[in-house]
């Protein structure tokens, strides 16, 4: 504890400000219900009341309170991205790790799928899948999970491609370890580092994908609140200089910096680990 | 130790060091690396900086720039060259300083060219830049220090890339490249170290020609006091930032004042006892006219016998790309061979190591040439050695950590001390330790040793030969040692395969390959090796040119 305490204490300025961005975001997310003052898709008012008494973020186009959508918002966009970017670090972590254990064709299929998956442009394969099967919430998680895990898997891939023709990996094939062995106690954790940094950068898209999904109408559906509906739902009051349809895409744009900055200071810290030895 | 103080008084110093304290930063702060250390240097003199790993000579010799490493930081003292103050000197003064009158060569030639560019034009770089010569009298002058550096074919060589040219070539290029501008001092951090021994004569021929027909001064850093005694005129002994000794090379040579000094001196002279001849009628390994290829249809290996009895050292030496790594693999397995096998015990084995069932592999074990990357720097020793004597002997919980234990104190390391660390917290020959135990882990009949030595400061790699020849007393396994050192050889082996070029040109006891009549080759790896006396290189290339003279064959490095 007191070694985490001490990194933490010598973190930059910005890393402080983006884990304050993340925790408070959980925090949120977690306590949703108690921070409220209205259920999530209870309509309480009329229809784009302006801030103030009652309701503190005005009302949107259908009359529901805005900070409370927006407090949901965090718990349901939050919550979404996590799930697909670690099942998609999962998918793409363990096939890539898969590839260049066994090498091969193994490799050579396994690449060549993804190759496949990455020649179509993502969001239109996605907009593709998810109309065809639909747009429940575990469809959504699978399709995005699926379609990031190729970054995912060539990141492992090249990383640990590195790592497999040093010595003691070659040492523990010679002492006839199994493939299974060789990936998990040899090779993934010396790769470890990048992949947690690619997981803050692939959190950040994955999230930014679901919105961008959610405002073309194909992601979370109705009456579920989410940033990037909220953005489209409300998108009118612009025109009339109401920047309160811009405060779901702020909440979006604050947890990516946060989390940039993480990223930012843990990558410095990893790579500066790697010039002592 | 007080001959550089009365020589100050001269008009001709160069640069000046006084009181030079370094810091180097590490996890508790500011650590000081340098302490303290006086260096002078008169032009056309050449100093040699020598020292094991952590002494501080690298850092000191870059200090001579006005140049600390980041991480490091100059904490005190004065560097003065020719007049100047390069720590009170601007970013822009040191600029043009470096390059033009200070000029720096680094170990590794290869990673020290840029790989997209080709040779002189990397080269006129630097007199462009300081706007000394014009591009097509740079070019000229190119050539005409190719010529100087003996590299073959001058007119056309630099208009190579870094990566069409050998290794020697590179760094003689890489030392021409440093001349360009006629520095007055050139900074050579272990400009040979990588390179081969018979390489290594070039090369330093080469440099030691160029320094003095210029008259230019140079800090020469290396670990090798017989390569230093071919190149310097004084000699500073260094250890952990302090000075041990300072003097001139020859004094130095011939009585040296200090304790450490004269440990450096003897670091060659270790022999082993020669082991008793297998007496089975089967020996433990045999390579049966084994030939192997990358691939391709270039053999690096052909033809191969060899057999190893048991108990006894078998060194296979020889020059980088004559295989002997090849064969290393081709017996683990990690390279079938395209023709013939290798039997175990009177048993062939299968060509793959993967076909292998666990006790064949157990009974042979490896140790590499690089520690850092021969063990999982996530795992703690515990598991390193442990792991081995889980897998082919079962031991688990307690008596696996008993057994960690005992294989601990055989490597002498303090077992409390040290099964709980992570390889990171080692030291070089700490790890290569853990190299061995680990593989001691597996109670083999055979350790292949590739290179365990050339990775290590010299004293350190003596106390690793020593515990290896212990070992084979205690528990009388059989040594591989694949090599390109030939001190080691005479060292630890009771017999020596010489290859060249994928071919085995002599095998016998230790003594017939060490006296005449040798084969050509042989000799030119035999001679090659340095040796303390500081006319030694002169002499050698003397007598080489005398018998090309009288018309005798003289086999030169393949890397000329």
């Amino acid at each position: 504890m007191g070694n985490i305490w001490n990194h933490l204490k010598s973190a930059p300025p910005t890393a402080i400000f983006g884990l304050v961005v993340i925790a408070v975001y959980v925090f949120v997310a977690f306590f949703a219900p108690v921070l409220t003052p209205y259920g999530e898709s209870e309509i309480v008012g009329a229809e784009y009341e302006p801030w103030g008494e009652g309701f503190v973020l005005g009302t949107d186009n259908l009359g529901r309170d805005m900070l409370t959508r927006l407090v949901y918002g965090a718990r349901n966009t939050v919550g979404i991205a996590f799930a697909t970017t670690c099942l998609a670090f999962l998918i793409g972590g363990a096939f890539g790790l898969l590839a260049t254990a066994m090498g091969g064709w193994v490799d050579q299929i396994l690449g060549r799928i993804v190759d496949v998956l990455m020649a179509i442009p993502t969001l239109i394969f996605a907009l593709l899948i998810l109309t065809i099967l639909g747009t429940a919430i575990p469809v959504l998680i699978i399709v995005i999970a699926v379609l990031d895990s190729t970054r995912v898997f060539r990141l492992a891939r090249a990383v640990s491609m590195n790592i497999v023709v040093l010595d003691f990996v070659e040492a523990a094939r010679l002492r006839g370890e199994g493939t299974g062995w060789i990936i998990l106690r040899e090779v993934l954790p010396n790769s470890m580092p990048p992949l947690v940094a690619e997981f803050g950068l692939r959190f950040c898209f994955v999230f930014l994908f679901i919105s961008s999904l959610s405002f073309l109408g194909l992601g979370l559906q109705p009456p579920t609140a989410d940033w990037g509906s909220m953005v489209r739902d409300n998108a009118t009051l612009i025109t009339y200089g109401d920047i309160t349809p811009l405060l779901p895409a702020g909440a979006i744009a604050l947890l990516t910096i946060g989390v940039n900055f993480v990223v930012d200071w843990f990558l410095h810290k990893t790579s500066g680990l790697r010039d002592e030895h | 130790m007080s001959t550089s103080a009365e020589q100050t008084s001269n008009g001709d110093l160069l640069l000046e060091m006084r009181g030079l304290r370094i810091e180097g930063q590490s996890e508790g702060g500011w650590q000081e690396i340098v302490k303290g250390v006086d260096v002078t240097l008169r032009r056309g003199e050449v100093l040699g900086l020598i020292g094991e790993s952590g002494a501080g000579k690298s850092t000191i010799g870059i200090a001579g720039m006005g140049f600390a490493r980041p991480g490091c930081r100059i904490s005190g003292g004065t560097i003065v060259f020719d007049g100047m103050d390069l720590r009170a000197a601007s970013d822009e003064q040191l600029r043009k300083l470096r390059g033009s009158r200070i000029a720096y060569v680094a170990q590794s030639a290869a990673a020290s060219f840029n790989p997209a560019h080709k040779l002189i034009d990397q080269y006129t770089e630097a007199p462009i830049q300081h706007g000394i010569k014009g591009r097509a009298e740079a070019e000229k002058d190119a050539m005409d220090l190719y010529r100087r550096l003996r590299l073959p074919d001058p007119e056309n060589i630099g208009f190579r890339y870094p990566h069409q040219v050998s290794g020697g070539q590179l760094q003689r290029a890489m030392t021409a490249m440093a001349m360009a501008c006629r520095p007055d001092l050139i900074v050579f951090d272990e400009p040979t170290t990588a390179l081969d021994v018979t390489t290594q004569i070039e090369v330093l021929a080469a440099i030691k020609d160029v320094v003095r027909e210029f008259n230019t001064a140079a800090i020469y850093i290396t670990h090798d006091l017989a390569v230093v005694a071919q190149m310097a005129d004084r000699i500073m002994v260094l250890r952990y930032g302090d000075l041990v000794e300072e003097g001139n090379a020859r004094d130095m040579l011939a009585d040296p004042q200090q304790d450490y000094t004269r440990q450096l001196l003897s670091v060659r002279s270790y022999r082993k006892q020669e082991a008793p001849p297998d007496k089975s009628e089967v020996p433990l390994l045999e390579v049966r006219n084994v030939t192997a290829s990358y691939g391709g249809t270039v053999k690096v290996l052909e033809d191969i016998d060899l057999k190893i009895g048991r108990g006894r050292t078998v060194a296979v030496v020889g020059e980088s790309g004559s295989g002997k790594s090849t064969l290393a693999r081709v017996i683990t397995g990690l390279l079938p061979p395209s023709e013939g096998a290798v039997l175990f015990d009177g048993e062939e084995l299968p060509a793959s190591y993967k076909k292998r069932t666990r006790n064949q592999l157990r009974h042979a074990q490896m140790i590499y040439q690089m520690p850092d990357t021969a063990l999982n720097p996530r795992q703690r020793i515990s598991d390193i050695i442990g792991r081995p004597a889980g897998f082919y002997l079962g031991l688990a919980g307690e008596a696996r950590e008993t057994r960690v234990r005992e294989l601990l104190e055989m490597i002498e390391l303090d077992p409390d001390e040290f099964i709980d660390r992570f390889p990171g917290e080692l030291s070089g020959g700490q790890k290569q330790r853990i190299c061995i135990a680990r593989a001691l882990a597996a109670e083999p009949e055979l350790i292949i040793c590739d290179e365990v030595t050339s990775a290590l400061d010299q004293l350190v790699a003596e106390e690793i030969l020593k515990l290896l020849q212990r070992l084979q007393d205690d528990l009388g396994v059989t040594y591989l040692f694949i090599t390109h050192d030939l001190a080691t050889v005479r060292a630890i082996s009771d017999e020596v395969v010489v290859m060249l070029q994928g071919k085995v040109v002599e095998h016998g006891g230790r003594q017939d390959i060490f006296t005449p009549p040798h084969h050509q080759y042989t000799d030119l790896l035999l001679s090659s090796v340095p040796e303390m006396d500081p006319d030694w290189l002169d002499n050698l290339l003397a007598e080489r040119a005398a018998r090309k003279a009288r018309g005798e064959a003289v086999m030169e490095s393949a890397d000329q």
